[in-house]
């Protein structure tokens, strides 16, 4: 090989408490999902340090505004979310692609499984994606989910939350994460939110509302910026 | 004072609708070289029940054991083609992408189609043997899960830097077994006495 692997550098792995823990039983699914034996710390390689990319061909435009993937304008409160990629030493992750599902405003997603009796919106898909810009930026036009009813446990509700999946530069970097909206009364009872220790970390998935996006009679502007793994400052020892 | 990565959070059931648009099941196509492959597997719970409702993404290095990466870009640039099949084989392998994703369905049940991968260093110089590395997402999922899939028959395996960390009765979790029809076959076991290997990445 002709890379260098006295300079190879893996990822940072995350800080204690920082991350869930798989098995979080007020999360009944975790409980027979949720690995039972430790780990393997696997140091990182080329596997991991190099991750799947998409160029802009393989985009839709159109897709990053979720209120026009209908005949008309869905039913709810427009919004604009938008936010920066960055890693952990503020580094621009640019032009990775990140995609986002969310239920309707009235708590519904367009989706088999989900039976819950709240109407499904004709011109709502709830999904949409783009590809960061060079500076690591993202923005979408949708609506504000609703908060709906699920089976976890005696009247259960999840709290409103956009998803998002996001590729990173490396396999090492993969994030899928859930965004939430400030003052949301359903937070402290929801048990996928507090399944983070670190209540800073946790807090962190809570977009902040934002003037600087809000545009004058059109939608309110939420603020979420997503922190990727940064890259090892010590190169791998033999 | 440097930032802390954004916490995971699970796919959820619902992740047809936002991840199904990059849903790529076949990694094969005109100009990859290579020897395809396919290989199908199955996802268990802790009870030993399908899991339908999980995502399987793969990553992987072209047959020559290269990663279609900016990481690999520099290295690429430097290859001359010495001969007319080197040279097909270097055009063949820019059509490999390395990625695929795909949802299980009903019966816990996946299938990839792709090219047996080469094998790719590892940072302590040696070689690893040939492997895919995979992601395994799903409600009940806080985070996901790392793996890889190795192949049968394959002497390098002995000699692999990650099946190495491995305790020795637990390193055939990730190793496809090959079908008399010729598919591999390779399941995920999420919890359990034949839990599969997964790894803190």
């Amino acid at each position: 090989m002709m890379q260098d692997m006295a300079k190879f550098r893996g990822y940072r792995r995350a800080e204690p408490g920082t991350q869930p823990n798989h098995l979080q039983p007020a999360y009944v699914s975790s409980i027979k999902r949720a690995p039972a034996k430790p780990l393997v710390y696997l140091p990182h390689t080329l596997s991991e340090t190099t991750g799947p990319s998409f160029n802009s061909s393989a985009i839709d435009a159109k897709a990053s505004d979720l209120t026009r993937q209908g005949q008309g304008e869905p039913l709810g409160e427009r919004i604009i979310v938008s936010g920066r990629v960055l890693d952990e030493d503020s580094r621009s992750v640019a032009l990775t692609l990140i995609e986002i599902w969310q239920a309707n405003a009235a708590g519904r997603y367009r989706h088999n499984g989900d039976q819950h009796n709240a109407p499904l919106d004709p011109n709502f898909e709830g999904s949409g994606h783009t590809l960061t810009d060079e500076h690591g930026n993202f923005r979408f036009m949708t609506i504000r989910p609703g908060a709906y009813p699920w089976r976890n446990h005696y009247n259960a509700w999840r709290p409103a939350h956009i998803h998002f999946s996001v590729l990173g530069p490396a396999f090492a970097t993969r994030l899928i994460t859930q965004m939430y909206f400030p003052g949301d009364a359903l937070l402290p009872f929801d048990p996928i939110f507090n399944c983070t220790g670190d209540e800073k970390a946790r807090n962190r998935l809570i977009s902040l509302f934002d003037w600087e996006t809000t545009v004058c009679e059109q939608a309110l502007g939420y603020r979420f910026d997503i922190v990727l793994s940064g890259r090892d400052s010590t190169p791998w020892e033999k | 004072m440097s930032l802390q990565a954004t916490t995971s959070q699970t796919v959820g059931p619902y992740f047809q609708i936002g991840l199904s648009r990059f849903y790529i099941d076949d990694l094969t196509g005109p100009g990859i070289f290579g020897d395809v492959i396919e290989i199908v597997g199955r996802v268990f719970d802790g009870d030993g029940q399908p899991v339908p409702d999980g995502v399987i993404e793969i990553w992987q290095a072209d047959a020559a054991g290269k990663y279609v990466h900016p990481e690999f870009l520099q290295e690429s640039e430097n290859i001359q083609a010495t001969d007319g099949q080197a040279e097909e084989q270097r055009r063949g392998q820019s059509a490999f992408r390395g990625f695929g994703r795909v949802s299980t369905q009903a019966d816990g049940s996946f299938r990839f189609k792709t090219i047996k991968p080469g094998r790719v260093a590892a940072p302590d110089g040696t070689l690893q043997a040939p492997h895919i590395a995979v992601s395994v997402f799903a409600r009940g999922l806080l985070r996901r899960l790392v793996t890889r899939i190795y192949f049968p028959d394959e002497e390098s395996n002995v000699e692999d830097f990650a099946l190495k960390l491995v305790e020795a009765g637990r390193r055939h979790t990730l190793i496809a077994k090959k079908l008399s029809d010729g598919r591999l076959e390779w399941n995920v076991v999420l919890q359990g006495a034949e839990e599969t290997i997964f790894f803190e990445c």
